[in-house]
């Protein structure tokens, strides 16, 4: 296909509400913990993700700092902030929110970051060039075909994700800086089966099917075509809608800290997650998280049942102990808890 | 037909030079000179001095995406990228050979690089970017249904042709109608796609049962081609009608045989303009050109002309090749390949220490040592005699792929009937089979199931000790939850699947259910629930394999082994030889 320079923009993706929805959790909450988006071929899911990062309003960052280190979390500092508050102020500017590609057939030295050979050449300088994880340091970490990754690569991912700080040694490099990012992850599920613990790591897990409706797919196809035909036009089509979201994403930031979480919802939260006997307290939290969130998004005060009813497909369907007939069936059976559950 | 064919895939390779980076082409036939007719005209169609790149099977990531230019980083002290093919071949085409057997992680970049148009690596110390605006032609030689490229890489070709068994005598060289290629091209971006006759592709593609919404972006740019390549300015519905043929019925998973109209076979001809349909309803709809009555009209013209192409039978065989893929992923996602250091093919390399049974990539060693030679003869240490200092952190070691290990589940009915009968042939047999096991390195586990529920006595483990122990302790007597046992072994048979290894279920039981699965008694209930989860079993497409434990062959055990897809064998004639022989020959 054509040479794309744009991304299609977020607010002309048709449909896929789930996918789109999960997303947007995702840039209000980052500790509901990434996004997997699973379905069929051809659906959009890295369009969707891909279309994000120019969604995303912009953050404060440290100036010059290579991690992107946040000028008002000072507990999150890398090495080099810390040193230089001592010297003095810190300059914040305003960057772009990072939305890193983690192409497959990467290799380690270039997720992890390795010795920069050019510094290293003229200066004689042993500096550290930091990686993807760097990069992707308060922003995505984006892998298409996550089920493809190399194993070696995925345990990497792992343990950053788990940790939140990368460690590097190597090349008589010892380095650690933090690396706390969204991993989103899209894949078809034919091509093979996730690991359990990389599965694990994504908070919500969508499904993206074909749309079924003549209509809809016409408008698909309709608007990829605008598209094809003029980036630069159709995306400023699209650009009022586009920063409406933007608004509701920033607005939803601000607003969640006070979206209350009443004692009954957090009662159903966890009946529900026992009722399918999802493992661990992952489930319940993302649960959580996700229903505040979507509180927050649609500028409620407090989570009810409409938004956990909403979420508990995305937060739960990947936690349940595997059917072996197929992944819809765990869309239904978290569908056929949930209305039980509130019809009780 | 196959004059047909041909003439369709001489039109697809038309529309391709028209439009190569948004079309592709997949061609199905074994090399020979059918073959070599259809690329010669591939190849005389292109602008000049866009000759082809081809793509071998297995080719490493540094050349395909790009990576470290070793001579001359050696030369030059410092990194020095070298282009990977993708990157080269930007503007022109790229011929992948043996298409139906590209691993799908090399489709996967492949597809990677055809959504974005660029190369995007992260490679040996550098992110290469570049653009790469290819059109890929795919060589499927496969025989068999299930040898097909990766369905991903298909999903991003439009024309997918198959001239499987045409001979040469069908591939008429004068069936290609020489046309203005670089006017096409250069006419190819003012070319205006009318809202009905993209609602029409988008029908017809909904009709046939085309499910990827690629497919209708691949239609809508071969329709476009059309265009250009008819000298017209705008798509009209002879173009649609093109690209339903060789886009979107290539692709058909539904054909609603209509026996009573005869199918167009030239449809570009015979297909009527839209503007004769009938348009009173179309003039109530004021404003909108995109009336209803007229596009399902359209659509139903779009319809016949990719109908015609799908010759009959086609349809039958397609679901039997459905069929069989599924079960060939079903099997691939049992038996799943799995990496590892010591043993199997080679797939790659990755930085590692080397310990003992890790083998060392020495290309791929020096490689990484390259670019850092300078740096490092100029360090202190650096011995004068050294060329060349490789240091642990260069180390590459070579990745392999090899069958992953079987684990073994025993799922003995412990029940009343069985213990009575022959639990004591049945412990002498799992052990039997348990020191086979053994031998090759394989792990057992063991569930009982007896009373009301299944029980795993011993999970997955490689000691045989613990597998006798366990096995010996085991009491009988109660009533047989079967259900239980079946789901028991099932769920281990996920676990065990999902740790990259191969389970294979060996029940031992007569068959007979009592107790249903949620633990009340009664025969017909209990015997039902077995039945649904050995159905299950079979979905899941686990291998497994039913020793009758009852006194003389049971019709129950023997059901049952059939609904879970299970070899079936009497143990009144499996003497423990017989047994293991059995084991080592149920497919993993």
């Amino acid at each position: 296909m054509p040479h794309y320079s744009r991304a299609f923009p977020f607010s002309a993706i048709v449909g896929q509400d789930e996918m789109k929805l999960a997303l947007l959790i995702a840039a209000i909450d980052p500790s509901v913990g990434g996004v997997l988006v699973f379905g069929d071929r051809g659906t959009g899911k890295s369009t969707a993700v891909r279309a994000l990062a120019s969604l995303l309003p912009p953050m404060r960052a440290i100036s010059g700092c290579s991690y992107g280190c946040d000028p008002a979390v000072e507990s999150a500092w890398c090495e080099d902030c810390r040193t230089q508050a001592l010297q003095g102020a810190l300059e914040s500017v305003a960057r772009p929110v990072p939305v890193i590609d983690l192409p497959l057939g990467a290799t380690e030295d270039r997720v992890v970051g390795a010795l920069d050979l050019e510094r290293a050449l003229t200066s004689g300088e042993k500096s550290f060039e930091p990686g993807l994880l760097a990069r992707a340091h308060r922003g995505f970490l984006y892998v298409d075909e996550v089920n493809l990754l190399e194993d070696h690569i995925v345990d990497l991912l792992l343990d950053v994700a788990a940790s939140g700080e990368n460690v590097v040694e190597r090349e008589g490099l010892s380095v650690r800086h933090p690396a706390r990012f969204v991993l989103i992850g899209s894949g078809n599920p034919e091509e093979g089966e996730l690991r359990p613990q990389l599965l694990d790591r994504f908070g919500l897990a969508v499904d993206v099917r074909t749309p079924a409706g003549l209509p809809e797919r016409i408008e698909v196809v309709r608007r990829r075509d605008a598209f094809e035909r003029d980036p630069a036009g159709f995306s400023t089509t699209w650009e009022p809608a586009d920063a409406e979201i933007r608004r509701q994403i920033v607005a939803a930031r601000a607003w969640l800290p006070r979206v209350e979480m009443p004692d009954s919802v957090l009662h159903r939260a966890a009946e529900l997650c026992m009722k399918l006997g999802t493992d661990g307290l992952r489930g319940e939290l993302t649960l959580m998280r996700a229903a505040r969130a979507l509180a927050s998004l649609e500028g409620a005060t407090a989570a009810d049942d409409s938004h956990l009813r909403r979420v508990a497909a995305p937060a739960l369907r990947h936690r349940l102990r595997r059917n072996p007939l197929d992944e819809a069936v765990s869309t239904t059976r978290v569908e056929r808890a949930v209305a039980e559950l509130f019809a009780a | 037909m196959s004059e047909g064919r041909w003439a369709d895939a001489m039109r697809a390779v038309a529309l391709f030079a028209v439009d190569p980076a948004g079309l592709g082409i997949s061609l199905r036939v074994l090399p020979g000179p059918v073959r070599d007719r259809f690329l010669t005209t591939l190849n005389a169609i292109q602008p000049p001095g866009n000759k082809p790149r081809r793509i071998p099977l297995h080719i490493s990531d540094d050349r395909l995406l790009g990576g470290l230019n070793l001579p001359a980083t050696l030369r030059a002290g410092r990194p020095v990228a070298a282009r990977g093919v993708l990157a080269e071949a930007d503007g022109g085409m790229v011929l992948l050979a043996m298409a139906e057997r590209i691993p799908a992680a090399t489709a996967a970049r492949l597809c990677a690089v055809l959504d974005n148009g660029e190369v995007v690596a992260e490679r040996d110390g550098m992110a290469l970017r570049g653009r790469a605006s290819i059109g890929v032609v795919a060589l499927d030689e496969g025989i068999e249904p299930d040898e097909r490229p990766a369905a991903a890489l298909l999903d991003r070709l439009a024309f997918l042709i198959d001239l499987t068994g045409a001979s040469l005598s069908d591939a008429d060289p004068a069936a290609f109608v020489a046309c203005d290629v670089p006017s096409a091209r250069a006419r190819l971006v003012s070319v205006t796609m009318p809202d009905e006759i993209l609602a029409a592709i988008c029908g017809a593609a909904s009709s046939l049962g085309v499910g990827s919404m690629r497919a209708h972006f691949l239609a809508v740019h071969a329709a476009r081609a059309a265009a250009s390549l008819a000298g017209r300015e705008v798509v009209t519905a002879d173009d649609a009608a093109v690209a339903a043929r060789l886009v979107l019925a290539p692709r058909a998973t539904i054909v609603s045989v209509d026996s009573s109209e005869p199918l167009p076979d030239q449809p570009q001809e015979d297909a009527p303009l839209p503007g004769e349909s009938d348009d009173s309803a179309s003039s109530e709809n004021g404003n909108t050109r995109n009336d209803a009555a007229e596009a399902r009209d359209l659509g139903e013209i779009l319809l016949q002309a990719a109908k015609s192409s799908i010759p009959a039978g086609l349809l039958a065989q397609l679901l039997a090749s459905n069929a069989a893929r599924a079960v060939a992923e079903g099997r691939a996602g049992a038996g799943a390949p799995r990496q590892s250091t010591r043993r199997g093919r080679p797939i790659g390399v990755r930085a590692g220490a080397l310990r003992s049974g890790t083998r060392l990539n020495l290309v791929e060693t020096l490689r990484a040592a390259a670019p850092w030679q300078k740096l490092r003869q100029r360090a202190p240490t650096a011995g004068a005699a050294a060329r060349i200092i490789v240091v642990p952190d260069d180390f590459r070691i070579v990745r392999f792929r090899r069958r992953s290990e079987t684990t073994t589940i025993f799922v003995v009915d412990a029940s009343g009937s069985t213990a009575l009968n022959r639990l004591a042939e049945v412990k002498g047999a799992v052990e039997l089979v348990l020191a086979d096991c053994y031998v090759r390195r394989d792990r057992v586990a063991l569930i009982a199931f007896r009373g009301i529920k299944a029980e795993l006595l011993l999970p997955p483990t490689g000691s045989l000790v613990r597998a006798k122990r366990s096995l010996a302790a085991l009491p009988g007597g109660g009533a047989t939850p079967l259900a239980a046992g079946i789901d028991a072994a099932l769920s281990l048979a996920d676990a065990v699947r999902r740790r990259g290894q191969c389970p294979v279920v060996i029940f031992l039981s007569d068959g007979r259910a009592n107790i249903a699965r949620d633990g009340t008694p009664g025969r017909v209930r209990a015997e039902a629930d077995a039945l649904q989860a050995a159905r299950m079993m079979r979905a899941a497409s686990v291998a497994c394999m039913l020793v009758d434990a009852s006194p003389r062959p049971a019709a129950s055990a023997g059901r049952l082994a059939a609904e879970m897809g299970a070899r079936y064998l009497a143990l009144p004639y499996a003497d423990a030889e017989a047994l293991s022989r059995a084991v080592r020959a149920t497919p993993a």
